[in-house]
């Protein structure tokens, strides 16, 4: 095999004219079947075996991080394993290859798969209503905040135009806020790491729109005043967003409708096992409480029928029909219904665990990351040193004061430990922050080899500093210039 | 379920965290505490759940019918050897590759996909991709309107409907215009009113669509290219069928200035709307204000080939409200599988499967149109789609063919009502001349129906 550290041609450095695989028949040239005038010149690809393209991507797998290769502790991320059967029940043909456009009459169990995920996630997460459109998390965010935008437009509410976001937030929640065109408050957090009563109160205000919020937060905190908070946006006469990212910390304990959230996106990406693919795609449900229901983007499922839903199988007595004629809706927000093969996946995985289960995975994805923070917390510093949810923040501000080894740096020094690194520099409020988030599918051992290297790591960055700096040494690459990157932007192969 | 934690395990986690019991960990407030446990279906054995998706998929009838169903995705041969790859847990089991060392595989391949849609496109620059297609033609339209400063975009009417509903969403929450270009008797847009409609330096892009939503390859023709250019608007290229791309003359030599569109087609199955994976092209001019990632290569420490995501000061975990776009996750994967379908077609793969397709549409079109009664309604040259006129209303026929085990296409007076007598229908190279010849003899009784009943 060859080494990982030697460099893969790209798929363009190779290739031969006369080496084409025979997937289909022999054509006839372009040019006789339409106008040379709306043809391209030359087609620059080139043709490669099949062996050839089997060995080049191999080769690129081989030198790719994945859950299935080792422990994933990305904070924010949720990293979980990734059950094989999802993938497979995506890929039955009959679901795998309709078109969105068949006839609904012939799409029943598709939708039905819509409708049953759809009504399990309004009842795990206390929403009246989900859209299952968006397509990503942030995606969700722009649909949620377009349907604030058409209800304070319907209620004639023009002062409405600002967003209030804590400290903590993703990124995407500023940035989704500007893409419907409200201004961005950003809130301080209190010393506890929360969003105080008092500084919401002072935020809140008539031209508040949206409140968005992440529960647990960022630092994988509780915001234990959440009713008090989403009161105060309600008097204020705003709405309260529930950013669904860490959502793996409280199912089955706690719904974010009963926390008085109006409008909220999951990342089914993270929490309902679906696999990320390297960034995608994902998929961004979006819940409302029942004002907000006529908002929701086109098309969604419509049941008619005998409801029995005390049946084992609720939707067997339904038929569906997609409904896109509904004059309250902010409009379609993607070319097709959904990322449906993930609705798929999430919905299998609804039913691997049900309610209780669910619940389950929640508690011990806290136990995990409680875990991990109470065995490192004589080793380096936990600015939260509390009870945390799924994932805490350690800070690595001290260590480099003492050894200039930075949060990055540890990260690196995990990777040659055979460790993907946790989140590093976010949230930004804690200085040389790492976010830890172990998830409910890792195991005791597997926990036990991580707390043994990250405390090796900050043992060694004190004895030999250099060590640390210089990692990774036994990835592919060692540590990669991104000035260079940035500075002379080579994105793409040209043909020489 | 998928928790490996034994009844001792969690005894022995408990006593390190220093709590007695679970609850104690996820304790919340009274006020916000779960009354009741949810109503979901579970937990299941994964046999259960096999058994019980099997029931779905068999009540999912489509898959017993022959379908000429195309309009922004379209069902065409995919080889095993794409599965087999992009589903190694590697890829398909990683995040987004911000750790670059162990991420080298992933990033280059992120390379490989935007190297293939600017050498598809003829542009000079292309994104990591975008949700699908129609977010893409969105994204597109805010790169223009940044670009230049203006509050309005124009678009052909012969774009795909579902393109222009996101668009408007999208518009809504910016408080930007959308406006629309008729099309014309060919099929193609309509572009006589362009200058008039320009003058006032109102638009920020023109938006064409070729192949457009009829079939119709609808190209900017040179004298519009030359109106936008004298009235500082930009041309927003949109390709619903990114197969045509490997015959078509490039959106970059019609002088498209941002190309976006949907490569669906390159491995990607149409699961019934997604994921699909969208991308958007550009020119090193408008570079820096393209959304979402860019895979970039550089060297490492030691003076390696390495890759690294770059550029990333135009996103939202930097730039936050001033990023070119919220867009987080993407569609990586699609992408990667639409990288090695590219990789393994070829130039000549690839250009097989474009030209099969221009056949098989002639073939099906030359064989409806000889039937009685019917007709294709636009004349414009086609890729692999037309649109073909009905006797009488083309729900019925649509129905009647229904009956006969057919989706015949799409009906489309659903979009556009004074097309209630048309059928939207495509034809790829898994289109056979057998399912031909039985799409044409059940028309012809269905027509026969429908004289009858008249």
């Amino acid at each position: 095999m060859p080494s990982p550290a030697l460099e893969t041609p790209l798929i363009f450095d190779g290739g031969q004219d006369g080496r084409a695989n025979r997937y289909v028949p022999p054509a006839p040239p372009v040019a006789e079947l339409l106008p040379a005038a709306l043809l391209r010149d030359d087609l620059p690809l080139p043709d490669n075996t099949e062996l050839d393209v089997v060995r080049h991507f191999t080769r690129l797998s081989q030198k790719t991080f994945g859950i299935d290769t080792g422990f994933y502790p990305l904070g924010s991320c949720t990293m979980k394993y990734n059950p094989r059967i999802n993938d497979a029940l995506a890929n039955l043909p009959a679901l795998r290859d309709l078109h969105p456009f068949v006839p609904d009459a012939l799409a029943q169990g598709a939708l039905a798969i819509m409708w049953e995920l759809e009504r399990s996630l309004a009842s795990l997460f206390g929403m009246a209503a989900f859209s299952l459109q968006p397509a990503a998390g942030a995606h969700g965010e722009l649909t949620a905040l377009l349907i604030a935008k058409a209800y304070y437009k319907k209620k004639n509410d023009t002062r409405r135009t600002t967003v209030i976001v804590p400290d903590t937030a993703h990124g995407t929640n500023p940035a989704s806020a500007a893409m419907v065109g409200y201004r961005v408050v950003s809130l301080k957090s209190d010393a506890r790491g929360r969003v105080s009563v008092d500084a919401i109160r002072a935020a809140a205000g008539p031209d508040t729109a949206v409140c968005m919020m992440t529960n647990p937060n960022t630092l994988g905190l509780f915001e234990d005043h959440i009713h008090e908070i989403a009161a105060a946006v309600h008097a204020a006469g705003g709405l309260m967003y529930y950013d669904g990212a860490n959502a793996n910390a409280l199912m089955g304990n706690s719904r974010p409708g009963d926390m008085g959230f109006d409008l909220m996106h999951l990342n089914l990406h993270k929490t309902f096992s679906i696999p990320h693919g390297g960034g995608g795609a994902g998929a961004g449900p979006i819940g409302a409480a029942p004002h907000l229901v006529p908002f929701l983007p086109v098309p969604v499922v419509r049941a008619a029928g005998r409801d029995e839903t005390s049946g084992r199988w609720p939707s067997d007595a339904l038929t569906f029909a997609l409904e896109f004629d509904r004059p309250d809706a902010v409009g379609t927000m993607r070319s097709f219904w959904s990322n449906f093969a993930h609705m798929v996946r999430a919905l299998a995985y609804c039913y691997a665990n049900g309610a209780a289960g669910l619940a389950r995975v929640s508690q011990l994805a806290v136990l995990n990351a409680n875990y991990i923070r109470a065995s490192i917390r004589d080793a380096i510093d936990i600015p939260y040193d509390e009870i945390n949810r799924h994932e805490f923040v350690a800070s690595a501000q001290s260590i480099k004061r003492e050894s200039g080894v930075r949060a990055l740096d540890i990260g690196k020094a995990l990777l040659d430990r055979g460790y993907h690194a946790p989140t590093v520099y976010f949230p930004l409020l804690v200085p040389e922050c790492m976010m830890i988030e172990p998830t409910e599918t890792e195991s005791k051992e597997t926990l036990d080899g991580f707390i043994a290297a990250l405390r090796e790591i900050l043992t060694t960055a004190r004895t030999n500093p250099q060590s640390i700096l210089d990692a990774p040494v036994t990835t592919p690459v060692s540590r990669v210039d991104e000035t260079r990157a940035a500075r002379h932007p080579d994105l793409r192969w040209l043909p020489s | 379920m998928y928790t490996p934690h034994t009844a001792r395990d969690i005894e022995e986690m408990l006593r390190v965290v220093g709590v007695d019991s679970l609850d104690d960990l996820v304790r919340v407030p009274e006020a916000v505490a779960i009354k009741a446990l949810p109503d979901t279906v579970g937990p299941l054995a994964e046999s259960e759940i096999a058994a019980r998706f099997a029931q779905f998929a068999e009540r999912t009838a489509a898959g017993n019918y022959l379908s000429f169903l195309g309009a922004g995705a379209y069902r065409h041969y995919v080889p095993p050897v794409i599965g087999a790859l992009a589903m190694r847990g590697e890829f398909l089991t990683s995040y987004t590759p911000y750790q670059a060392e162990v991420s080298q595989g992933y990033l280059q391949a992120i390379y490989e996909w935007q190297t293939y849609v600017a050498l598809l496109t003829g542009m000079d620059v292309a994104n990591a991709s975008v949700y699908d297609g129609a977010t893409a033609l969105a994204e597109g339209a805010i790169m223009a309107i940044n670009a230049t400063g203006r509050r309005a975009v124009l678009v052909s009417a012969a774009v795909h409907p579902n393109y222009r509903a996101v668009l408007r969403t999208y518009a809504a929450g910016l408080e930007i215009d959308v406006d629309e270009l008729p099309y014309a008797l060919a099929g193609t847009t309509d572009f006589t009113t362009l200058e008039k409609l320009l003058a006032g330096r109102r638009y920020a892009a023109v938006v064409v669509q070729s192949p457009n939503f009829f079939g119709a390859i609808d190209p900017l023709p040179a004298a519009a290219r030359e109106m936008l250019t004298a009235s500082g608007t930009l041309a927003i290229g949109v390709t619903a069928e990114a197969l045509a791309l490997a015959v078509l003359a490039t959106p970059r030599s019609w002088g498209a200035d941002i190309a976006v569109g949907e490569a669906q087609s390159f491995g990607n199955a149409v699961a019934y709307g997604g994921p699909h994976v969208g991308f958007i092209a550009t020119t090193n001019e408008q570079l820096r204000r393209i959304p979402g990632r860019l895979a970039g290569r550089t060297v490492d420490k030691d003076g390696r080939t390495a890759y690294v995501l770059t550029l990333q000061a135009r996103e939202q975990h930097i730039r936050r409200e001033k990023a070119t776009s919220n867009i987080c996750t993407n569609q990586a994967h699609c992408a990667l599988i639409a990288t090695i379908y590219l990789a393994a077609l070829g130039k000549t793969g690839l250009r097989d499967v474009a030209a099969h397709n221009l056949v098989q549409l002639a073939a099906l079109r030359d064989a409806l149109s000889a039937l009685d009664g019917y007709a294709p309604r636009f004349t414009a040259p086609a890729f692999n789609e037309f649109v073909l006129r009905v006797p009488g209303r083309a729900a019925a026929t649509l129905a009647a063919l229904e009956r006969r085990g057919i989706i015949g296409g799409l009906d489309l007076g659903r979009f556009y009502p004074e097309l209630a007598d048309c059928i939207l229908m495509a034809a790829t190279e898994l289109t056979t001349g057998a399912e031909i010849e039985r799409l044409a003899a059940a028309l012809a009784e269905a027509g026969a129906d429908a004289v009858a009943r008249a």
